[in-house]
């Protein structure tokens, strides 16, 4: 009976050794693949198990975590001025994930990044609890603060640049919303997050860079700067425009808000008066490649525009010539998001050298020392220093003698535009009310451009609106950004 | 058979080994006492009140083994205690951590199991000295071979019954008994039936041996000789079909075919067997849509529940495998509660090893098995009769079946089955059963490893020289 009764023992080892083959296989082969899978809840528990590292304005932190209960995720995300700060910050939400800074930067928040490798390891071996990097923004709190509040209830962004750097100092949307509410994984949390998707107003829409709008006449700027480089006009010279511009190929007509200044005006008086037929005559004449080329020198086309959070593309399309000629005042398939039209006017308050826009300073670990700092970079020059000093005095004209005389700043150099945007079938919608600017100030050097863009402006239709409802905001960010 | 090579027989006092088990039980003790004091430092930065409470149960409860093994059975095999004293006290600390968790101890749950596991322990350990003191010599069992029989028929059936049974994740392998709780026959029966086993192929296995026809260069067993065979075989397809559960089903089969190869020494009894179960696993499998799912789950662990697109058991189990990976997270700090349910602290309590103390861990536990099997298998090749040889080799083979399928389940090695760890895992039955087991072994391997009386003593024994074999 013995040698059967050896066989069943090596069997019965066989079988053991068979289930030490499959715990090495899959706690040691496979266990990196179980261990980070999707369905492994561990992951988000490990993740919610620290306090997330802070998104920071100024040097104050924007963000905060708080220790939640009756959940296994330890910590959760809080923001102070949630609504002011989200088209910035994003959320970050345990049932809902992140977007935006908050997950751009989720290596550095929560400490996992590879950068913090050193001080993982310190904290390990020092026992400390394990803490996340912080984000330090280039944001201006008080530029943020007019931004918003000065577009109160209506709909509509703000997107404000430093001129020199390329640095964002305001970004602002309307109507917002408080990523606080739905932070945690609560069914309140859930409640909150369907309301705010189901809300028609898209208050979790970042409309400064993720919504595009017709420009309206504020890319008449851009049409300006295209004639200057041309070479065929000049600031103060005739452009031998009519009153009523024919479009070509066409037998639409297309008139101006104000009456009896447009025909035959300089560069200068028909920006002041925002000329419709100058500028739409200008397009025709510069043509669509050209058209294109400017705005796309001025950052048009660009669909990897990343600050980090990556802006929506702003776009001059191939148009036909009755098309580009209604493109050149920022209207036809010509679309921009508020960032695009603040680095228009920033590229010419910065003598034609556009900066590339950027919204994070650096990068800080929980030790506060640095690992990385954003470099303001030259994303191109859209125009020669000679035609941007005269992009310029145009625009002071517009500001101190035109339709944007609301955006005035005494003691500070101010140039702007206004626009009004039609949309909708027939234009029948309410039209959006644009004004684009820069202020500087000669005493501090101190410079800010400013995009301002209101939906459904409830003005009425002339060009005024841009003037009337956008341009006070525009001012008051600027106040902001010169330290008034 | 040749005693050749186990030449245990001797009238010389062979080392009673009494001393190594007391040494090994101590650490078999201290372990666990020291596990338990890691979770509670890893849980609540403290040591747990209950400390000297578990100490003194589980020393106590090993000091009684050990002092009535050392009295009644002083030749036994040194290994198998401590080994089964260590998995029960590690499985009393693993389910103790695991009542820490507040989502495993609903009421719905049935609250805490520690302590209700301890005193089924204690009564396991009482079996154990019972059987001790009560069966003097294993070959008392071969008395009762057919009333085990007919015991282990009711002890199958019992859960198939209306009233007495109970369903539970799909599986009827539960008997309730109003006010005492519930009970796994199938863990009794399984000793039951390993004495039937021994009892009948013992008698029976000269002529399943010697006459069979050669068909096919194997030698087949005579119609009549089958009968037995067959019957069996339909038992355990009935328990797959009625009780939907294929680790008991496999247990009987797995177990009557090893005892029948090692009583007859054919070969063509496994190759048989095999074909016969496959056949009935196959069948059932793709007529049973709980076998399915079970199978369904074991080819795609990780795939999400069909119904309600949940995380399943299964992949939860495989999740908490590998965030363990080599070392763990240490007692305590895993997070194998993600399972949910009761199955966390019995079917599923290896993964709870495999989370907290890593792939290191989780094999000792493994090699302790293995040990204890091979300890198991040691004690039937040292066994003088026929009798204690088959017994001790079916119950150990059960053993290892039970651990592999169990195992192999949990680490989808093989399809998942309603089965428990012995010892380590939650619930009374298993832990009583196994006791029970052990004892019996430990009978057995006394018996082999006590030295033959003494020779008489003659006046002229200094003159003369006894040559001894």
């Amino acid at each position: 009976m013995n040698k059967p009764l050896r066989r069943v023992a090596v069997f019965c080892g066989l079988l053991v050794i068979a289930l030490l083959v499959r715990v090495n296989w899959i706690q040691f082969v496979e266990a990196d693949e179980l261990r980070n899978h999707e369905d492994n809840r561990r992951v988000a528990i490990e993740r919610y198990a620290h306090p997330r590292g802070n998104i920071i304005v100024g040097d104050k932190a924007i963000t905060g975590s708080t220790e939640t209960s009756g959940s296994d995720f330890q910590y959760k995300r809080t923001y102070k001025d949630g609504p002011l700060w989200a088209p910035v910050t994003g959320y970050a939400s345990q049932a809902f994930g992140a977007n935006q800074l908050e997950a751009l930067n989720d290596g550095i928040l929560t400490g996992n990044d590879d950068r913090l490798f050193f001080n993982r390891t310190i904290d390990m071996i020092t026992g400390k609890d394990k803490k996340g990097g912080n984000v330090v923004t280039t944001l201006d709190a008080n530029v943020q603060k007019a931004a918003f509040e000065g577009l109160g209830d209506r709909k509509g962004a703000v997107a404000a640049i430093d001129p020199e750097t390329g640095a964002i100092l305001g970004l602002a949307s309307s109507p917002s919303y408080d990523p606080s509410s739905f932070a945690g994984n609560s069914n309140e949390d859930a409640k909150n997050w369907k309301s705010l998707n189901d809300d028609k107003d898209k208050p979790m829409l970042n409309r400064a860079l993720r919504e595009t709008y017709p420009p309206g006449s504020t890319f008449k700027v851009v049409t300006a700067a295209a004639a200057l480089e041309s070479g065929e006009f000049d600031m103060d010279e005739p452009t031998g425009a009519p009153e009523t511009y024919k479009l070509p190929l066409s037998t639409n007509t297309l008139g101006n808000e104000v009456k009896g200044v447009c025909k035959d005006a300089t560069l200068r008086e028909a920006l002041q008066w925002s000329c419709n037929s100058v500028y739409a005559m200008i397009s025709d004449k510069v043509g669509n490649e050209g058209m294109r080329e400017m705005s796309e020198k001025f950052g048009f086309g660009n669909a990897e525009l990343d600050t980090p959070v990556r802006a929506a593309e702003s776009i001059y399309p191939e148009m036909d010539r009755p098309q580009n000629a209604m493109g050149g005042i920022g209207q036809a398939s010509n679309r921009a998001t508020p960032l695009q039209m603040a680095m228009v006017a920033s590229a010419v308050a910065n003598d034609g050298e556009l900066m590339k826009p950027y919204m994070v300073e650096k990068l800080v670990a929980p030790n506060l020392n640095d690992i990385e700092v954003t470099q303001s970079e030259k994303l191109s020059e859209p125009l020669s220093g000679e035609n941007a000093q005269k992009m310029q005095q145009m625009m002071e004209t517009v500001v101190n003698e035109g339709t944007g005389s609301n955006a005035r700043i005494d003691g500070a150099t101010v140039g702007g535009k206004t626009g009004t945007a039609q949309h909708g079938i027939d234009n029948r919608d309410l039209p959006y009310a644009w004004f684009i600017s820069y202020a500087k100030d000669p005493d501090s050097d101190k410079q800010i451009a400013v995009a301002v863009v209101v939906e459904d402006a409830s003005a009425n239709r002339d060009d005024i609106s841009g003037g009337g409802v956008a341009a006070p905001i525009a001012k008051s960010v600027m106040e902001a950004g010169l330290g008034r | 058979m040749s005693s050749s090579h186990t030449s245990t027989i001797s009238s010389v006092a062979a080392p009673s080994r009494r001393n190594t088990e007391l040494a090994m039980l101590v650490f078999a003790v201290l372990i666990p006492v020291f596990a338990y004091v890691n979770v509670g430092l890893a849980k609540e930065d403290t040591v747990p009140a209950g400390v000297f409470g578990y100490a003194a149960g589980l020393g106590c409860l090993a000091a009684v083994a050990h002092l009535v093994v050392r009295k009644f059975a002083p030749y036994s095999d040194p290994l198998l205690l401590p080994i089964a004293t260590l998995l029960n006290g590690l499985g009393l600390v693993l389910i103790w951590r695991l009542d820490q968790e507040p989502s495993l101890t609903t009421p719905a749950l049935g609250g805490p199991m520690a302590p209700g596991q301890l005193m089924w322990s204690a009564v396991g350990v009482g079996l154990f000295v019972v059987v001790l003191l009560f069966l003097k010599d294993h070959r008392v069992l071969q008395r009762y071979t057919y009333i085990s029989m007919a015991a282990a028929l009711v002890l199958l059936i019992m859960p198939m019954v209306p009233g007495l049974g109970a369903n539970v994740n799909g599986a009827r392998i539960w008997v309730r008994i109003p006010g005492l709780g519930s009970l796994q026959p199938g863990e009794f029966a399984k000793i039951v039936i390993a004495v039937f086993f021994a009892g009948y192929l013992m008698v029976k296995r000269d002529a399943l041996a010697l006459a069979s026809r050669r068909f096919m260069g194997l030698y087949l067993p005579r119609g009549r000789d089958l009968g037995p065979i067959l019957v069996i075989w339909g038992l355990s397809l009935m328990i797959l079909v009625f009780e939907t559960d294929l680790g008991t089903s496999l247990l009987f089969f797995g177990l009557f075919v090893i005892m029948l190869y090692v009583a007859t020494e054919r070969t063509s009894w496994i190759v048989f067997g095999l074909l016969l179960s496959a056949l009935g696993a196959v069948s059932v499998a793709s007529f049973n849509s709980h076998i399915g799912d079970r199978v369904d789950n074991w080819l795609n662990p990780l795939a999400r529940s069909p119904l309600n697109d949940g995380v399943t058991e299964t992949a939860q189990a495989m999740y908490s495998f590998g965030s363990g990976g080599l070392f763990g997270s240490g007692l305590g700090q895993g997070y194998s509660r993600l399972i949910g349910g009761i199955a966390t602290k019995s079917d599923y309590i290896l993964a709870t090893v495999g989370e907290e103390l890593g792939l290191t861990g989780l094999m000792a536990i493994v090699v302790l098995y293995g040990l204890l099997i091979e300890r198991g298998m040691r004690t039937a090749l040292a066994a003088r009769d026929p009798f204690g040889k088959l017994l001790a080799v079916g119950l150990s083979g059960a053993f290892a079946l039970q651990c592999f399928v169990v195992a192999g389940g949990v680490t989808a090695l093989i399809p998942l089955t309603g089965m428990t760890m012995p010892f380590l895992a939650q619930g009374g039955s298993s832990v009583i059963a196994n006791w029970a087991l052990i004892a019996i072994l430990l009978r057995i391997s006394d018996t082999a490893r006590r030295p033959a009386p003494a020779p008489a003593p003659s006046p002229d024994a200094e003159m003369t020289q006894v040559v001894r074999t």
